[in-house]
């Protein structure tokens, strides 16, 4: 869900390069470094996690020849960091995405891609998709752990 | 920069170890390493990721891959000095249960061929 920008906002936009991801991660998990709150564990999480949609933004202005930007959007709350990543990609039906197989099954072994999702998932509080063919919006939400044990 | 990719004979075993954070950007260096290793008949390898701090699902795919390369080409794959952050990421998606790690160098090209 879009959400209005806030004074305590930080904004990145980026090319659509492989060679931005670092910033990306380091911009991420210096924002969240202001509060206190959020312990190393959950900010090495949503680094990932960002850096994974940001990954996907950059293959699909790249699927499109863009030279649009991508905004990184981060947003840190007293109990909660929400971080969006805006692409102006072909966007795709997340429906559709396959699950990952079972660990047992011969064809994951085959799975050398598709383990971003799964990974973002895994290690947000919250994450969420909208796309169309305007492009997609990723929502990742990350908690304090005091807040998760309230 | 986040790239670079150190390449060791320890034969039978080739050992490469990426320097720095595996993902979108440095994974190509990696997987043309792997599949020049591959390629040159060198189907036993050890990637010591000991110098990976950072690793993304696209540095995982470049793993599996280095895998399944080296296994159908009658080889194999054993990892090496897995940072924590590193061995927490393959713990995610479950490929700490299907990779062959040790805890260092020395010990992975002991391994019997």
């Amino acid at each position: 869900m879009k959400r209005a920008e806030s004074r305590r906002d930080v904004v990145l936009e980026i090319p659509a390069r492989a060679d931005y991801l670092e910033l990306v991660r380091a911009v991420v998990a210096a924002a969240a470094h202001v509060d206190p709150g959020f312990g190393d564990d959950r900010i090495e999480d949503l680094r990932l996690a960002v850096s994974e949609a940001t990954t996907n933004a950059i293959r699909a202005h790249a699927s499109l020849g863009s030279d649009n930007r991508i905004r990184v959007r981060c947003n840190v709350d007293d109990d909660r960091i929400e971080v969006q990543v805006q692409d102006r990609g072909p966007g795709f039906d997340p429906g559709e995405i396959p699950e990952l197989p079972s660990i047992d099954d011969p064809a994951r072994l085959l799975w050398e891609s598709g383990l971003g999702l799964p990974l973002m998932r895994q290690l947000t509080d919250e994450s969420e998709w909208e796309s169309d063919d305007e492009g997609t919006l990723v929502r990742l939400v990350v908690y304090t752990r005091s807040f998760l044990r309230d | 920069m986040n790239l670079g990719i150190d390449v060791q004979r320890r034969d039978p075993w080739v050992v490469l170890t990426p320097l720095g954070d595996l993902d979108m950007g440095s994974a190509p260096a990696v997987r043309q390493a792997i599949v020049g290793a591959i390629a040159a008949g060198d189907t036993r390898l050890v990637i010591d990721l000991g110098s990976v701090d950072f690793i993304d699902s696209v540095g995982l795919g470049v793993i599996i891959g280095a895998r399944r390369r080296a296994r159908s080409n009658g080889g194999d794959v054993v990892l090496a000095r897995l940072t924590e952050s590193t061995r927490q990421v393959f713990a995610l998606v479950e490929l700490d249960q299907i990779f062959d790690v040790t805890l260092d160098v020395d010990r992975a090209v002991g391994q019997p061929t």
